[in-house]
């Protein structure tokens, strides 16, 4: 679906990513119109998007798509933890309540073509049983723990819904990868900038970020040429938690599983990071999704590692190591300066590495 | 299968042996009940036609006898040794078990007496003996006029690998111990007393890398500088001293860049032998190949071990992660007994139990690797299991928790495991490119590879076995 004057209505359009897109899409002369939608007021500067100041579940959203004769819902108004909306049960609404009451005004829209949804990867869950490159036609996480991966598991299937009922409209569920960036405040950035990090003891996840340049990319892509489908999103590659906090500066102190729940309390109170009780089994087994779908079915090759996301995040500027690689490397430099015999050193430093 | 196949097979049902069973040893230890043919055999333990091995692609998984060759010591081996171990029952003899006294009475017994058995007229030094023992010759020695002339392809048959195999063989220790100081001299715990402070200054950069993140895993975890610098080395006293493996036809595992699918008999309470197998390619092996081992989730949800055996190139036995890392080019280990194996009883040992439901076999196909049999012997008597307290082992929430003859009677010194003498031997690779992609849906060709695979292990395990002069030595 490739026309020209594109009538777009992104919701949650105070998030770092919806302001980004919505920037993008204002210089695609592609698009003739662009909503947004969302109670607060983007973080950047938007020309010719027209703001509405609106809730999800308010009625006025049937009306919004009419009026502006919308052919492209971009749904990312994602809340990802219970701080942001006070509490969980707030949280639950605007994800599940608001998504559907989206979808039903969706369905109704004539003139609607095609809805992008975003999700995340937390829809499989973290667990020992998943493979370790989640295909997307895994099964999603159904165990009622509430959180994050219980709603968006949810939208998705309001989303599949619409689907059915609506064969016409086209339907794209992108699962991110945690999304890191300069400008992206996210839970799993404020867990990284922790003086002393926490991890559970005796385990070791690996991690996939997706950085916000190619999130952005994809969300263009999917809205001005949408495919059909379901996809990860992420970075290739992986890093181990240890290695990211390692190659952060970051010292850790092993917190045995049963005390992760206090300590989560604790962190919470204390450091300001809101790391939910759902999300404590992410820092056990972690997730990582496979890309072979976003690379040959969408078409996208993600230009940023996932190593390379983490080392963006450490030049951002917001995370001051505690252990500073530069000592390290002095550290051993003042070491084999007193090896005897120290001429061949440097070749052999670089050749088993 | 080809129709023809089952017809043939309903024709022996009804055929002159009509009511006769067959009664060759099986693996089970049971006299084998299926009714037998014109032979005197069922169709599964009838001697090798001679002249078309039953599966078109691939070798046959049948070994041919190591005892055709009319000498002294296969002649030993014939008299003493059960024949359901040899691969078939002696061709001609016709004999129904008890026919011949010193036929075994269950595989048990067999493998008691492969314990035992020593061929007459054998030298007393080990290598001289090795070399000229039949299995032996078979393994790698033999030159090919050895073989029978009418025999099927075997895994055995020497095969361009020989001479290298061969060399390997003779040579015995002494070389595989100079082999093994070219490894370590890359590694930075090399002994040598001239480059000692390079290796220390290789210490201290690994180091620093390790401190500072600054080393890169593949997608499912892989770290292979953590494997190389910190978990072979570990593990290679155990591979070299403590259980002085011999690893045979290493190079029948494909080179650098292409994958294939190693699948192995499991035991030994703990599963030291996937560690072994792991030291055995990358150390033996012209390449280096590192094996990628699929683990049970049990083992990828225990606290540290999990996340190590992630970093030292395991992932979970999962068709997606398989087909990856098999469509990159990657040696794949798989085990398919899983906890059936390696818990079974000690005297249980080499049976292979049931070997899952032949996913293994699926993921071969879709990807066209071939397989690559592999027979671990000495892995069975490193714990031998006496008893399984299930309730223990429901409380931990374990699959059995092993009783040996030292755990847990002596506490922590029972966890040292016996240094029985191990083999591992890479077979013939069995090709399943020949059948496509879409043949991992046709259930009985599945089932049939599987079973093929296993018996061809099965034989290989039992060869080996009686191969050995004893269990330690």
């Amino acid at each position: 679906m490739a026309q020209e004057h594109r009538r777009i209505l992104i919701t949650g359009i105070s998030g770092t990513l919806a302001g980004e897109l919505a920037r993008r899409l204002e210089r695609d002369e592609r698009v003739a119109h662009l909503v947004g939608l969302d109670t607060r007021e983007p973080p950047v500067d938007l020309e010719r998007t027209e703001l509405v100041r609106a809730d999800l579940r308010h009625p006025l959203i049937a009306r919004v798509l009419e009026a502006h004769r919308i052919d492209t819902v971009v749904h990312l108004a994602l809340v990802s933890t219970p701080s942001r909306v006070g509490g969980r049960a707030r949280m639950k609404d605007h994800n599940v309540i608001g998504t559907m009451q989206l979808l039903a005004a969706a369905q109704r829209a004539r003139t609607l073509r095609s809805v992008v949804l975003r999700s995340t990867t937390a829809v499989y869950g973290s667990h020992p049983t998943s493979p370790g490159l989640i295909r997307e036609d895994a099964p999603v996480d159904d165990e009622r723990r509430g959180g994050l991966t219980h709603d968006v598991v949810e939208m998705e299937r309001y989303a599949r819904e619409l689907r059915r009922q609506r064969p016409d409209v086209g339907l794209s569920v992108l699962r991110f990868a945690s999304v890191v960036g300069p400008s992206i405040d996210s839970v799993l950035a404020r867990y990284l900038a922790l003086p002393v990090a926490p991890t559970a003891l005796g385990y070791d996840p690996r991690l996939q970020l997706c950085h916000e340049r190619d999130a952005v990319e994809v969300l263009v892509r999917s809205t001005l040429d949408p495919v059909p489908g379901t996809f990860n999103v992420g970075g290739p590659g992986v890093v181990f938690l240890s290695q990211a906090l390692r190659r952060l500066g970051r010292p850790t102190v092993g917190v045995p599983p049963p005390l992760a729940r206090p300590v989560a309390w604790l962190a919470r109170r204390t450091a300001d990071l809101d790391l939910a009780e759902d999300q404590l089994p992410f820092l056990q087994f972690g997730r990582v999704g496979d890309l072979t779908r976003l690379r040959t079915v969408l078409g996208y090759e993600p230009r940023v590692s996932t190593p390379e996301a983490l080392d963006d995040l450490a030049a951002s500027g917001r995370i001051a190591p505690t252990i500073d690689a530069d000592a390290v490397a002095r550290a051993e430099r003042a070491l084999r300066a007193l090896l005897p015999d120290d001429e061949r050193a440097g070749t052999a430093s670089g050749g088993s590495a | 299968m080809s129709e023809a196949d089952v017809i043939d097979l309903d024709g022996r049902r009804r055929g002159p042996g009509d009511g006769a069973r067959c009664g060759a040893p099986t693996t089970t230890g049971r006299p084998c009940r299926n009714r037998a043919g014109p032979t005197g055999y069922c169709r599964v333990h009838e001697p090798d036609p001679g002249d078309e091995p039953p599966h078109d692609p691939g070798p046959a998984p049948d070994a041919p006898d190591p005892d055709v060759a009319p000498g002294d010591e296969p002649r030993a081996i014939a008299r003493h040794g059960p024949r359901g171990v040899r691969g078939h029952p002696a061709r001609g003899s016709r004999g129904r078990p008890g026919a011949t006294p010193a036929t075994p009475r269950s595989s048990r017994e067999a493998v008691e007496r492969f314990d035992r058995i020593a061929p007459p007229g054998r030298p007393a030094g080990a290598r001289a003996g090795r070399a000229r023992a039949p299995w032996r010759g078979q393994a790698a020695t033999a030159p090919p006029t050895d073989a029978p002339t009418d025999a099927p392809p075997t895994p055995l048959a020497p095969t361009p690998v020989a001479p290298g195999a061969d060399g390997r063989a003779d040579a015995g220790d002494a070389q595989d111990a100079s082999a093994w100081d070219a490894n370590d001299a890359s590694a930075w715990a090399a002994g040598d007393a001239g480059s000692w402070s390079e290796a220390a200054s290789e210490a201290l950069a690994f180091l620093r890398r390790r401190l500072t993140g600054d080393y890169a895993v593949d997608p499912l975890g892989f770290d292979r500088e953590l494997t190389e610098q910190v978990m072979l080395p570990l593990a290679r006293p155990l591979y070299r001293d403590w259980w002085r493996v011999r690893a045979l036809g290493v190079d029948r595992v494909p080179p650098a860049g292409e994958a294939a699918l190693v699948v192995a008999n499991h035991a030994g309470t703990l599963p030291f032998d996937a560690i072994m197998t792991k030291v055995a390619l990358h150390d033996e092996h012209p390449d280096q190949r590192h094996l990628r081992e699929l683990a049970a989730d049990l083992a990828l949800r225990t606290p540290v071990l999990g996340h190590l055996a992630r970093k030292f190139g395991d992932t979970l036995a999962h068709d997606d992660d398989a087909e990856w890392m098999l469509r990159r080019g990657d040696v794949v280990g798989v085990w398919p007994e899983g906890f059936k194996g390696v818990g079974k009883r000690y005297r249980d040992r080499y049976k292979l139990q049931r070997f899952g439901r032949g996913g293994f076999v699926q993921v071969a196909l879709r990807t066209g690797a071939p397989i690559v049999p592999t027979a671990i012997v000495g892995s069975e008597e490193i714990y031998p299991m006496i008893g399984d307290v299930r309730v223990l082992a429901r409380l931990l929430g374990t699959p059995y928790f092993p009783v040996t003859w030292t755990f847990p009677w002596l506490g922590p010194l029972g966890l040292i495991p016996l240094p029985s003498r191990w083999i591992i031997e890479f077979g013939e690779p069995i090709d399943t490119s020949a059948y496509g992609p879409e043949a991992a849906d046709d259930a009985m060709l599945v089932f049939e590879l599987t079973d093929r695979v296993r018996d061809t292990i099965q034989q290989m395990l039992y060869r080996n076995l009686m191969g050995r002069r004893s269990v330690f030595l």
